[in-house]
């Protein structure tokens, strides 16, 4: 029935697929109905989840009743604009009222949250249905997505890979049709990586923009709330929702077309066929026209000192009481990593906000006289289930290290940062590109970002 | 405490407390630790008293505090 019933525009299961800009002309006239949609998404979501394992909770009965008063609300002429009516997901380390915040853990308790977050609160109130929500790393505590009470979430086009975290769940349902935006939660990277291996795209804003009240933190002064979808304006759309609650502006073509490349650091520990594919991507800007100049970024090579000192410290006491009071509930590895930060010294934490600073002021520099830095997102191809270490540029390196190589840094300066898909290995493995822009001024990075996902679309067929 | 002087103080409460598993994420940290304070803005951390390297303020806008 999926594939073959028609209304509206389409197949159901062709709706699955399409972004959410070009559904809501449809929902808004009536050619689509909501609860049609969400009849369709469900269905996606019987047929893909058993191999995929995205979701802790489908909220399938809510989301029909949802989907009916949509129906009603915009018949009735109180259509609220581009996620009315749209299926959405929600990482479970985010408080939506009515239902457990597992943070995918055995530690926390089963009891339903009393409210939703205000980001979730938002995307109601803009009208988007709420179809579940999703697995993720323990606590947000790792880039694979293994670590979970619910089993690990698998890659979409390899089952035996990991999508990334470790918002994996959440890019999972997206790439898969599963929904067709979510919100996920980046401390070290974990919007921006499942973004790249799942070929989505991935939005950190400026640190403090969206409210990461009634959602589980990790590392306090890292933490960053965030959308994922299935290209930049969608995402944009979400994290306007989010933010404000107001409707998208209309892309503002950026008049200079500068991005600085740092090439030291960032581009020395890659993956060869990660390399390639952004290689050929940056040379697909300068076809069009783009100035992509290489732009060193200073200190950068002491990134992974700073942000482990920062993040094991601020884990390990937010984690405080759970560790003494059921420290063996906890995933074996992220129990160990958390007992780690209970190990760094004041003095070093004291050193590594230093070093913070210092980083912040490198990117402000690189990003002197330029729109945004371009760099790869993640150094390696989704990495298979199990591994604890991959080979990468003739070295062996830990998963963990290696997926949050790239990422972590923005996380401590605070600056934007998105990941938008740029190509594919051999094998069809998504690689992504990062962009980053200038704290505050999130929308200007999004406008780079539309831009570059336009000159680089035929990368991706 | 020096660098070495922390790390062997630690393993020796890990294995106090039987968490043995947690001596090569020690050794891990012990190379992040040998790092941090080795950064050339930091060169003051491990040495003799001296003028302090400046220790961050408030963020003047509040993004990273």
């Amino acid at each position: 029935m999926t594939a073959t019933t028609t209304a509206g525009r389409g197949t159901r299961a062709d709706w699955c697929q399409r972004p959410i800009h070009r559904l809501g002309s449809a929902i808004e006239s009536g050619e689509i109905t909501v609860t049609a949609l969400v009849d369709a998404t469900l269905d996606r979501i019987a047929e893909l989840e058993p191999s995929l394992n995205a979701f802790t909770t489908v909220l399938a009965d809510r989301a029909r009743r949802d989907a009916e008063q949509a129906d009603l609300d915009i018949a009735a002429g109180r259509y609220r604009g581009p996620l009315h009516g749209v299926p959405v997901s929600i990482k479970d380390l985010i408080d939506v009222a009515g239902a457990a915040t597992t943070a995918a853990s055995r530690v926390t308790g089963r009891a339903p949250a009393g409210a939703d977050a205000p980001v979730v609160a938002r995307l109601r109130a803009a009208g988007a249905i709420l179809i579940g929500k999703c697995n993720l790393h323990e606590f947000a505590f790792g880039t694979t997505g293994e670590d979970s009470a619910f089993g690990p979430t698998r890659h979409p086009l390899d089952r035996d890979r990991s999508p990334g975290g470790s918002s994996s769940g959440s890019a999972v349902s997206v790439a898969s049709g599963m929904a067709f935006a979510t919100v996920g939660t980046d401390t070290g990277g974990s919007i921006r990586i499942p973004a790249a291996a799942c070929g989505l795209v991935g939005l950190k804003p400026t640190f403090g923009e969206l409210s990461c009240e009634g959602t589980l933190p990790l590392a306090p002064s890292l933490d960053h709330v965030g959308p994922l979808a299935r290209c930049v304006r969608d995402t944009r759309l979400v994290y306007h929702a989010m933010r404000d609650g107001a409707t998208a502006p209309l892309s503002d073509t950026p008049s200079r077309r500068r991005l600085g490349c740092p090439r030291p650091y960032f581009f020395e520990q890659l993956d060869d066929e990660v390399r390639t594919v952004c290689e050929r991507a940056l040379t697909r800007l300068q076809d069009a026209a783009w100035t992509v100049d290489d732009t060193p970024l200073q200190h950068a090579g002491d990134t992974a000192a700073i942000c482990l000192h920062l993040i094991l410290s601020e884990a390990a006491a937010v984690h405080a009481r759970g560790l003494e009071r059921c420290a063996e509930t906890y995933t074996r590895s992220v129990r160990l990593r958390l007992e780690l930060g209970r190990y760094v010294l004041a003095e070093d934490y004291a050193r590594a906000q230093h070093g913070r600073d210092v980083l912040r002021d490198a990117v402000d520099a690189a990003l002197e006289g330029r729109d945004a830095l371009v760099l790869p997102t993640l150094a390696i191809p989704a990495p298979p289930l199990g591994a604890s270490t991959v080979a990468v540029d003739g070295t062996t390196e830990p998963v963990r290290g290696i997926m949050l190589r790239l990422t972590q840094l923005f996380n401590a300066t605070g600056h934007p940062a998105v990941s938008i898909p740029c190509g594919h290995t051999a094998a069809g493995l998504p690689c992504g590109l990062q962009l980053v822009g200038r704290r505050h001024q999130t929308d200007q990075l999004l406008d780079v970002a539309e831009a570059c996902e336009a000159v680089l679309a035929d990368l991706l067929a | 405490m020096t660098n070495d002087e922390w790390l062997v103080a630690a393993k020796a409460d890990a294995d106090r407390r039987q968490l043995h598993e947690l001596k090569p994420l020690l050794d891990a940290l012990a190379t992040a630790t040998r790092a941090l304070r080795g950064a050339v803005w930091n060169r003051h951390a491990d040495g003799p008293p001296g003028p302090a390297t400046a220790l961050p303020g408030p963020d003047a806008d509040g993004a990273a505090s």
